[in-house]
């Protein structure tokens, strides 16, 4: 009892402190918020395994996060890690912590809405991040990361990035 | 000898690289800011998956090649990508219709091969098939507009099409090596896309105002590493660092 105790708590530690690890592109959010984190186990022997997943496949972010991890484990005294990245199931941003959805807003950012369905892509009015308008469009779909789009707002008319739902 | 799954792996994944590296010759020569964002964008999600692909063909063959040695270290001859996507850029309007024909067959294969029995690429195909629907569509709206745009945009783009068309017939070839793996519920054989690639590509082309060409010379060879002149140049500029300081980081 004693001993899975012992062994239960620094897996809950360690969590938490992988968890807080920013996102390098989007620092106010975690890869905790983001969803990117999928899995802290921690052996009797002080090794500790991390499973991430990536957002796109191409996101350049995965290798300073991977970084990232390694590095706050080894401060806090576990220098053996593993970082995984692993695939299947694919991330959507369905993951997403609704907390990490008011942080992504309050930051200027449009956070994802629901995912579209099947191969028609449904557009939903994404409401301006600065002045809630809904009164928005897509200025290319394509944004300064793989995660985001380029919308402009025509009622306050500034532009802001909008997180793509996958 | 190496096995099957290593060839097809490093076919889908030298297709993806070297789609990548053409596309990311666009980066500040784009027609507008927001098209050098979003052809790089179909690069970086591109390069993405060549090095899931090219990581996992280097684990199948276990001679000891990771991503970057088969990206590299290889000559000419061993790579196996379609020519499509070897061929230079061109004008915008070519690399619309060539993002079009590619976009539109990797769409297929990636649903299709979603489901495969091997994990693994089951696994990339489930992750890379959200990006490349943004793919096909990014070209689909481009091949409305200039097709059925103006005079100039829509000559332009009736020839893109027509110098591309011959090249697209060696996506849905399909050899002993797919059909075997195809057999066993791990590959997606081409030539079962087809008919949903020309439903699809041919619906386009019609709403763009553009003809469907005739189908004549079948340019073929690079599943068996026969290459255009281009791709020699293009190896040139992607492997000469790691050739000139090798195990060179940064």
């Amino acid at each position: 009892m004693v001993k899975a105790m012992a062994r239960s708590e620094p897996a809950d530690r360690l969590r938490e402190l992988v968890a807080q690890v920013p996102d390098p592109e989007i620092p106010v959010l975690t890869i905790a918020d983001l969803g990117v984190l999928r899995r802290v186990e921690v052996s009797d022997d002080g090794r500790v395994e991390v499973e991430i997943t990536p957002t796109y496949s191409g996101c350049p972010a995965m290798d300073t996060i991977r970084a990232d991890i390694v590095d706050r484990l080894a401060a806090a005294g576990y220098p053996d890690v593993e970082v995984r990245v692993v695939l299947s199931p694919a991330w959507t941003t369905d993951w997403m912590t609704e907390e990490g959805k008011h942080k992504l807003r309050e930051y200027g950012i449009a956070p994802p809405g629901p995912r579209p369905s099947g191969r028609v892509m449904v557009r939903l009015s994404v409401k301006c991040p600065r002045c809630g308008s809904p009164d928005t469009r897509e200025a290319s779909r394509f944004g300064s990361t793989a995660c985001k789009a380029l919308y402009a707002c025509d009622s306050c008319l500034e532009p802001f990035d909008h997180f793509k739902a996958i | 000898m190496t096995g099957p799954l290593f060839e097809y792996a490093l076919r889908l994944g030298d297709d993806a690289l070297i789609l990548a590296q053409r596309l990311g010759e666009w980066i500040s020569r784009a027609p507008e800011l927001e098209e050098d964002v979003a052809l790089a964008n179909i690069a970086l999600d591109l390069l993405g998956q060549a090095r899931s692909l090219l990581s996992y063909a280097g684990q199948v063959e276990g001679a000891g090649r990771d991503e970057d040695a088969l990206a590299y270290l290889r000559e000419e001859r061993q790579f196996r990508n379609v020519q499509l996507v070897e061929l230079p850029n061109g004008d915008f309007a070519r690399t619309i219709a060539r993002q079009l024909f590619f976009a539109t067959y990797q769409l297929g294969l990636y649903q299709a091969l979603a489901t495969s029995k091997d994990a693994t690429l089951a696994g990339v195909a489930g992750k890379a098939v959200k990006e490349v629907a943004y793919h096909a569509d990014h070209a689909t709206q481009w091949t409305l507009r200039l097709g059925d745009g103006t005079e100039e945009s829509h000559r332009r783009m009736q020839e893109a099409v027509d110098r591309l068309w011959p090249y697209t017939h060696e996506l849905f070839e399909s050899d002993e090596l797919v059909r075997g793996l195809a057999a066993e519920g791990v590959a997606v054989d081409p030539a079962t896309l087809r008919p949903a690639w020309q439903e699809q590509v041919t619906g386009v082309l019609a709403e763009a105002t553009l003809a469907v060409p005739e189908d004549d010379w079948r340019p073929t060879g690079g599943r068996r590493g026969i290459h255009t002149e281009h791709l020699g140049y293009l190896l040139a500029e992607m492997q000469y660092l790691p050739r000139a300081y090798p195990g060179a980081k940064w």
